[in-house]
């Protein structure tokens, strides 16, 4: 997993119908890594520092669900305390 | 998942018999923008997408989960046409 900031929103209407009625949020990895379109499993919103869950893992975020996606938004982000 | 752009075909006679009747479509990632950037993927199309369109591709093992690649030797998947992106 890594933390990423959502920074903006993808529309699709013809998509896989296991995609259908989810939220598509682009996330920008921190610090400064690639953007990727990841599935929103709980509720994330604009700017927002969140957790992403990637590879086969991350369709286990919709348990039962085969959904076809290796990035998932599985947590949002508090606060983050470095060791000194 | 990442944003990509059609750029062309790919035809392939010989094949795993698994992908017949698959079309395999050459993408190119985009960044929000829609700026080409490095590289290519070939990915197999589930969503009837066409030449130029901005795609949604899905890469690795999830993409035998998009429909109709189950137990398929795929390792990207087009399962989306994008419509619009915003950022904030």
């Amino acid at each position: 997993m890594y933390l990423g900031k959502v920074i903006g929103r993808v529309v699709c209407s013809i998509k896989d119908e296991a995609l259908e009625s989810k939220t598509l949020l682009l996330v920008k990895r921190l610090p400064d890594g690639p953007c990727v379109v990841a599935i929103d499993a709980v509720g994330a919103g604009a700017s927002e520092t969140v957790y992403v869950c990637r590879g086969r893992e991350a369709a286990f975020a919709f348990a039962g669900k085969e959904v076809p996606t290796e990035a998932t938004i599985v947590g949002i982000v508090d606060e983050v305390q470095k060791a000194q | 998942m990442i944003l990509a752009r059609i750029i062309g075909t790919v035809v392939a006679t010989r094949k795993d018999p698994r992908l017949e009747g698959k079309k395999l479509l050459i993408c190119r990632p985009v960044d929000p923008d829609g700026h080409d950037e490095k590289g290519y993927i070939v990915a197999v199309d589930t969503v009837d997408a066409g030449f130029r369109e901005k795609v949604l591709v899905v890469q690795g093992s999830s993409a035998r989960m998009a429909y109709g690649c189950k137990d398929t030797p795929v390792d990207a998947a087009i399962v989306g046409i994008v419509d619009s992106v915003a950022q904030d």
